[in-house]
């Protein structure tokens, strides 16, 4: 291992401009000329517009134009899109209503778009919103998704007359039921996985710039994939043909799949921009993120598991509600179908598994993918019923998983995945020694000795990453392939440009991909640029999201790295005046076997452009190659979290005490990062357990919309995390990488409910697990233990 | 969101002044805190631009104010609606009683509202106060109309 080499914990390039004001993000970017937008959002959930009157904000000072759904469609441009077809149990294509960038007669939740005020300065454009006068006709909400598709439900969209958008499933019903019928024993829970706002630190931002004189648009926006933003806004809505659309990405402020998606911002911003002659520009304030970032996970779950009667699984059965809010979002339909329902296997051998799914329309902001996107549900369900099924069973909840977990690889679940590799029963092991678990009884005795409730709870994880296979996909409904592209450009002085596909905004890719080039080409990381984020620049790339960038992102770029150093090899053995059979290269230096005579990398790279020594018809001048690469199968990193913690029943607090998380995602690149992503995950996933929940009041209105209402984990709230790694490499990548960008996010909710029920001594306890939550079911646990 | 307010205030005058002077737009402009107009309309009821901060929210609201199961001089019912821009809305209503007593006349109020937009979304936790602020306010203000102070 070199010393910026695969496997080095290389501190992160970019952090020197981001820790010093240095980071360019949208809102940092000015266009000469540019005019801001403010946008008048319903403060209904579900009304019809009656009448929309802009006249007085047209008058206004500084106002150059107020633009209305009418607007867009006399412009033809058209809705925004669901780029995944999900089809009902029946054959039946999903119901997806239409979703105008501007409101076209109807508002469908609180914070949908209804007009855009462009003016001279932001102040004016945000005085010349309150200058629009809507009369509305309110209409009965749909709040609950419970009861969001009985019959006399109020209808959102007429395409779906009981507000549900699908009724899917998967897997073999008639083996499970035959399991169930066999089974000696059957864990049922009712389980809830809490609404989620995924807060950025960076708010979504957007600015349109059109340029007459090439009849060209560029739109600077604040996305995790550049390039499926300008597929969209082009094919889709119809803004511009691609070649006339240029989407800037610099910067971004973090993502966790909120940025994935194509909004109604952008959109309008972009179109506006040919409008009105002149750049528009649209930040949006943290309320606005709270009230129009798609929101995640919201799903309602009843679960059954069926055991003999040593504690072998023998089938699950899993019915969901999945809340996809008012309008379905770039990706929202395969978030708790695809992306959920395959994963219910967990670590474990289930013979037979029958998912149903039903989406379901509401009048809350649109749900789609956040940090994990269906596999932290499908690990809260697997991981409770495990955890529910050990103890109801009288078994401990590490030797029932042991026993469950899959030991043979590759392994086909009855739910479409087949796992390359593992070895859970390696993390388990690590895991149970890092948190000494067999000394736990003592530690519980001496909390209750100072009142105090300990509890220790699992999390035996699995998630799909690196998505994923294009064909696979496609077979699944997607409606794009999901490779990914790299271009390596090598200068005459032999340092190295990346075009990358893989979006950064947090994930430190320049300094990881970089690491992959210094250890290839045998230069160090300063000599290396990564680019990515312009798709006048990039090519074409699918983006970041899925835990994608290293396996596949990554994988693109050791492709064409291949065919650089392939190439250079037969310019160094011009160079040499040597057989190309006889170059050698290792540690940068290209080499005639068994000679002293060599060339460095850069002596190759300035060969190959000055090009004196071959000629152009033996061989092509430069050294430039670019690859795509399609992965073959997703990616399966797992591992064992463990959390350990200790409630006061006075008062409700829930300290966690300890937490081991050992993880396995196949090889490395930078050990440094990885953990500093597990810290994230984790944080973020102890946030949905203990802290964080959306909640609309009856009425549609956003209750938790400030950080006075909606509480988002601190420093103080976590532990110090003992990380442990296993390591099986990926056997489907050439990196042998896994991914490991969600894995704490996926992890954690389970870990720290299965310690809180197991404090508790009962399993009825919902997240966010806030004081009160606790409080109220610790003094039913010391209720019911007085009473034994 | 949902905000329920119920109190009561003595005033010392007269049941049928009181009475009037909760029918007289001037006394009732004069008295909701931030009225900037208020006019009487046909059907019982006052069109009203008010200036309301509630928390980090400012706004001004128009209304339209409706009197409806009228029992002169005894209670009446004020209906109305309001929209503050992008501040949000409130639409509720409030059942006013009078009752003579020893010192005077004794109002009584029984609030009940829905708040939405940015008035729910920030201020959610701080509109019942604000409510009995105002509230209290009011009646200070009214108190001095009818002569003297709530007791």
């Amino acid at each position: 291992m070199s010393a910026t080499g695969i496997g080095a914990p290389v501190r992160r390039k970019e952090d020197f401009r981001f820790i010093t004001g240095k980071g360019q993000y949208t809102d940092d970017i000015n266009r000469p000329g540019q005019t801001h937008a403010a946008f008048l959002r319903s403060p209904h959930a579900h009304a019809t517009i009656k009448k929309l009157d802009i006249s007085e904000a047209q008058k206004a000072d500084g106002v150059i134009a107020v633009l209305t759904g009418e607007d867009l469609a006399k412009d033809n441009v058209g809705g925004l899109i669901c780029g995944w077809m999900i089809h009902s149990k029946d054959g039946s294509p999903m119901k997806a209503g239409s979703h105008p960038a501007l409101a076209q007669g109807k508002v469908r939740y609180v914070g949908d778009h209804i007009a855009v005020v462009i003016a001279e300065t932001l102040a004016q454009a945000r005085d010349a919103v309150e200058k629009i006068h809507v009369d509305y006709e309110l209409l009965k909400p749909v709040i609950d998704m419970a009861h969001a598709t009985d019959s006399g439900s109020p209808v959102i969209h007429d395409v779906a007359p009981h507000n549900q958008v699908y009724d899917w499933h998967l897997g073999d019903k008639g083996a499970t039921e035959a399991a169930f019928a066999n089974a000696k024993h059957v864990t049922k829970l009712d389980i809830v996985n809490n609404r989620l706002i995924p807060n950025a630190m960076e708010p979504r931002a957007a600015i349109g710039d059109y340029d007459s004189g090439q009849d060209a648009f560029t739109l600077y926006t604040t996305s995790q994939n550049p390039h499926v933003a300008r597929l969209v806004l082009s094919a889709f809505i119809g803004i511009a043909p691609e070649h006339k659309l240029r989407v800037i990405a610099p910067d971004v402020g973090g993502g966790f799949g909120s940025k994935i998606f194509i909004y109604a911002e952008e959109t309008v911003c972009v179109w506006a921009a040919k409008k009105v002659g002149r750049p528009v520009k649209w930040t949006g304030d943290r309320t606005e993120a709270f009230l129009a970032d798609a929101h995640g996970r919201d799903h309602i779950t009843h679960a059954e598991m069926a055991m003999d009667d040593k504690g072998h699984i023998l089938g699950l059965r899993v019915k969901t509600k999945a809340n996809l809010g008012a309008y379905l979002s770039t990706f929202s339909s395969c978030v708790p179908t695809y992306l959920y329902a395959p994963l219910l296997s967990g670590q474990y051998n289930i013979p037979a598994i029958y998912v149903e799914v039903e989406g379901i329309y509401t009048n809350t902001a649109p749900v789609d993918a956040y940090r994990g996107a269906g596999r932290p549900e499908a690990t809260f369900v697997i991981e409770r019923m495990v955890e529910v099924a050990a103890r109801e069973m009288g078994q401990d909840p590490a030797a029932f998983r042991r026993k469950n977990f899959i030991k043979s690889f590759p392994h086909q679940t009855p739910v479409i995945m087949a796992y390359d590799t593992g070895n859970y029963g390696a993390s388990m092991d690590l895991a149970l020694e890092m948190a000494d678990y067999k000394n736990f009884g003592k530690r519980k005795r001496d909390s209750a000795k100072k009142g105090m409730l300990r509890g220790i709870g699992f999390s035996a994880y699995i998630e799909a990453c690196g998505i994923a296979p294009s064909a696979a996909v496609g077979s699944l409904g997607a409606g794009v392939g999901l490779w990914e592209s790299a271009e390596v450009r090598v200068n005459p002085v032999g340092t190295v440009e990346v075009l990358t596909g893989s979006h950064s905004h947090g994930q430190g890719h320049e300094t990881t991909f970089a690491q992959l080039v210094s250890d290839r080409l045998g230069i160090g990381i300063d000599q290396v640029a990564i680019v990515h984020g312009d798709t006048d620049k990039v090519q074409f790339g699918m983006g970041t999201y899925g835990s994608r960038s290293g396996a596949v992102g990554m994988s693109a770029i050791s492709k064409a790295l291949d065919k650089v150093v392939a190439k250079a090899k037969k310019v160094a053995a011009y160079a040499l005046e040597a057989s190309e059979g006889d170059i050698e290269f290792k540690d940068g230096r290209f080499s005639v076997a068994g000679t002293d005579r060599s060339l460095a990398f850069g002596e190759v790279a300035l060969q190959a452009y000055i090009a004196h020594k071959f000629s152009g018809q033996d061989l092509e001048p430069g050294l430039k190659e670019g690859a795509f690469y399609d992965p073959t199968n997703f990616t399966f990193p797992s591992g064992v979290h463990i959390c350990e913690l200790e409630i006061d029943p006075d008062t409700g607090v829930t300290r966690i005490d300890r937490w081991t998380a050992v993880d396995d995602f196949g090889n490395i690149i930078n050990p440094m990062i990885v953990e500093g992503q597990v810290h994230g995950g984790i944080a973020q996933g102890v946030g949905q357990a203990l802290l964080e929940g959306a909640h609309y009041d009856a009425n549609g209105q956003l209750v938790t919309a400030s950080y006075m209402d909606y509480c988002m984990p601190r420093a103080d709230d976590l532990p110090n995390f003992d990380i442990g790694i296993t390591t099986t490499p990926c056997t489907t990548n050439p990196l042998g990488i896994k991914g490991c960008g969600e894995a704490g996010a996926i992890a954690a909710p389970p870990a720290v409910i299965n310690a809180i029920t197991d404090a508790l001594g009962h399993e009825q306890i919902a997240m966010p697990a806030s004081p009160q939550a606790v409080w109220r079911a610790a003094q039913k646990s010391l209720h019911k233990l007085a009473a034994e | 969101m949902a905000m329920t307010m119920t109190g009561e205030a003595v005033l010392p005058a007269l049941q049928a002044d009181v009475w009037a002077k909760l029918n007289d737009p001037a006394v009732l402009k004069a008295c909701i805190p931030g009225c900037q107009s208020l006019e009487t309309t046909e059907d019982n009821g006052f069109v009203a631009v008010a200036k309301v901060k509630l928390g980090p929210v400012s706004a001004t609201f128009k209304g339209k104010v409706v009197l409806s199961d009228i029992d002169a001089p005894n209670s009446y019912k004020i209906s109305g609606e309001g929209e503050g821009g992008v501040a949000g809305f409130a639409k509720g209503g409030a059942v006013v009683r009078l009752e003579t007593v020893a010192e005077g006349t004794k109002l009584s109020y029984d609030v009940e509202a829905q708040i939405g937009g940015k008035l729910a979304q920030l201020g959610g936790r701080l509109i019942n106060g604000v409510a009995k602020k105002m509230a209290d306010e009011f009646f200070a203000n009214f108190a001095k109309e009818v002569g003297g102070t709530p007791a």
